[in-house]
């Protein structure tokens, strides 16, 4: 579904400095696939989801989604960032509609749809509160509903739960993978935690920094649905001790380099 | 019980402060015999103000609306103009130097100008009203239209929302909080405008009563006029927050459990 052939990527800093953010990415993710991208910050993570996006353009290389190249944002889409950003003004309803309104969509069409989103992620009976009268884990759950509204094919996840604490994280993690096994669709979700890259994904993609590449892709090969116990398989340990390694071998070798 | 008692005292101490300044002032007056022209005591004022009370009504409508006019005009420039200045860095390097230049000219030195070039008519006040009045509005526009979270700019692209569209739907109701406290201080710089206009050249308005009032040594005309004055800044004041209130009832504290 989404092909990256030698992605490059280098912007301008404001002093005019060149940055190569991204270099040679190839990679293939297929229909309904769940990749996660993990690796140290800096190693442009969330360079590569906007790119996908059509959000900025590359620099080199080709970005394809189902067969098409990507110059600019495509419908079909959701994207969930770390910060919530809804809107203080909407009703928990209305900030998932939001995304139905700026798709011209008539939002009034969307609603029982809306409403079933909330119910499914426990926000039921929360549909005319403001945003902050919730949780950062719930307002967290709005965002991911807006996203989800229009029933985009391709999610686009920037660290959706790096805001939240650990043990909301990790029963979100768990939602999203019951949200995504009734529904399937393709999600490409940038993490830097290594336990929660493996526990939801098909393929963890691992990246190292100066400048951004791909370090290996690692096939997870672990029963679904997954459970809190497999943390505690060996196999789930063989695979956060591989993606640890390649992380600091990468940092290793950079230290060594100076 | 105890919170009744808490908002009782949060309007009686003041109020009560406010009592004994004035009860102090009336008390000095009469035993230290000091002549009315000088420092007239608040019943003296509180006569005088009575007296007025129908031609004042009439002064302080003109001084009103040119308030008013003043600060609609300042709102009808300075939103387009923040406006512009975010959206497009040339009409920022253009135009900030201007207003910035604008602002930093004396708004009294130039009323003299204005009036003679517009006219000793009520225009000339409303200008002068609107020219101390409108910056803090572009500047507080501006910084909120500038302070959009970049995220939300980024999913209304990836909806690919119009750019008016994400004006009317994010931007500007974003920046709604900082519009708000622009509008706060512009009004009451309004009022002050409004005044520096009658005080340059006028035979109307609470501005031209005080003037007329020093000149033939009644300071407690000026006095009431004063208090006047200042209530209208205030009322207008608490107008501008009770519309921000119904505008914008998510910025509200919330309710305490």
């Amino acid at each position: 579904m989404i092909r990256l052939q030698g992605v490059e990527k280098t912007y301008r800093t404001r002093r005019g400095d060149l940055v190569r953010a991204l270099e040679n990415i190839t990679l293939d993710v297929a229909e309904n696939e769940f990749v996660t991208l993990v690796g140290p910050s800096g190693c442009g993570k969330s360079t590569l989801l906007k790119l996908v996006a059509g959000l900025t353009p590359v620099s080199g290389g080709t970005v394809r989604v189902r067969d098409s190249l990507v110059r600019a944002p495509f419908p079909d889409v959701g994207i969930v960032f770390q910060h919530p950003v809804l809107l203080p003004w909407r009703t928990v309803l209305d900030n998932v509609l939001f995304s139905a309104d700026m798709l011209g969509l008539d939002p009034q069409r969307y609603r029982t749809r809306a409403l079933e989103l909330l119910a499914l992620s426990g926000l039921g009976g929360s549909e005319t509160r403001l945003p902050r009268e919730l949780s950062g884990g719930m307002q967290q759950r709005v965002a991911i509903c807006r996203a989800l509204l229009p029933d985009p094919s391709l999610l686009l996840m920037d660290e959706p739960f790096g805001a939240l604490d650990a043990m909301t994280r990790e029963e979100m993690g768990f939602e999203l993978l019951r949200i995504w096994e009734a529904r399937r669709k393709t999600i490409l979700f940038v993490t830097h935690s290594i336990p929660e890259a493996i526990l939801l994904a098909d393929k963890v993609v691992v990246m190292t920094p100066g400048p951004g590449r791909l370090a290996r892709v690692l096939t997870i090969d672990l029963p679904r649905p997954r459970t809190v116990e497999l943390e505690f398989d060996t196999k789930f340990k063989a695979y956060s001790d591989e993606v640890r390694e390649l992380i600091f071998a990468g940092r290793k070798a950079r230290g060594n380099g100076r | 019980m105890a919170a009744s008692l808490r908002r009782l005292s949060r309007y009686a101490v003041p109020a009560a402060t406010l009592a004994v300044a004035v009860a102090l002032w009336e008390l000095a007056s009469r035993v230290l015999r000091i002549p009315k022209f000088v420092m007239p005591a608040p019943s003296e004022i509180a006569a005088e103000a009575w007296e007025w009370r129908y031609r004042f009504i009439e002064h302080s409508w003109v001084t009103l609306y040119e308030t008013l006019g003043g600060f609609a005009l300042s709102i009808v420039v300075a939103v387009p103009l923040a406006t512009l200045i975010v959206y497009s860095p040339w009409m920022r390097r253009a135009l900030y130097p201007l207003i910035v230049l604008l602002q930093a000219v004396p708004k009294i030195a130039v009323a003299p100008v204005l009036l003679l070039v517009i006219g000793y008519g009520e225009t000339s006040k409303v200008i002068v009203a609107f020219l101390v009045a409108f910056f803090p509005i572009v500047v507080d526009t501006a910084t909120g239209l500038a302070a959009t979270p970049p995220e939300l700019l980024e999913l209304s692209r990836s909806y690919r929302a119009s750019a008016f569209k994400t004006f009317v739907k994010v931007r500007f109701p974003m920046a709604l909080p900082f519009f708000f406290s622009g509008l706060k201080v512009a009004i009451t710089l309004a009022v002050i405008g409004a005044v520096v206009g009658e005080f340059i050249g006028s035979d109307r308005g609470l501005g031209y009563v005080i003037l007329s009032a020093t000149s033939y040594w009644k300071t407690e005309l000026a006095f009431a006029s004063m208090i006047l004055l200042s209530l209208i800044a205030i009322l207008l004041f608490g107008a501008v927050c009770l519309v921000e209130r119904l505008v914008c009832p998510w910025l509200a504290p919330a309710a305490e459990e």
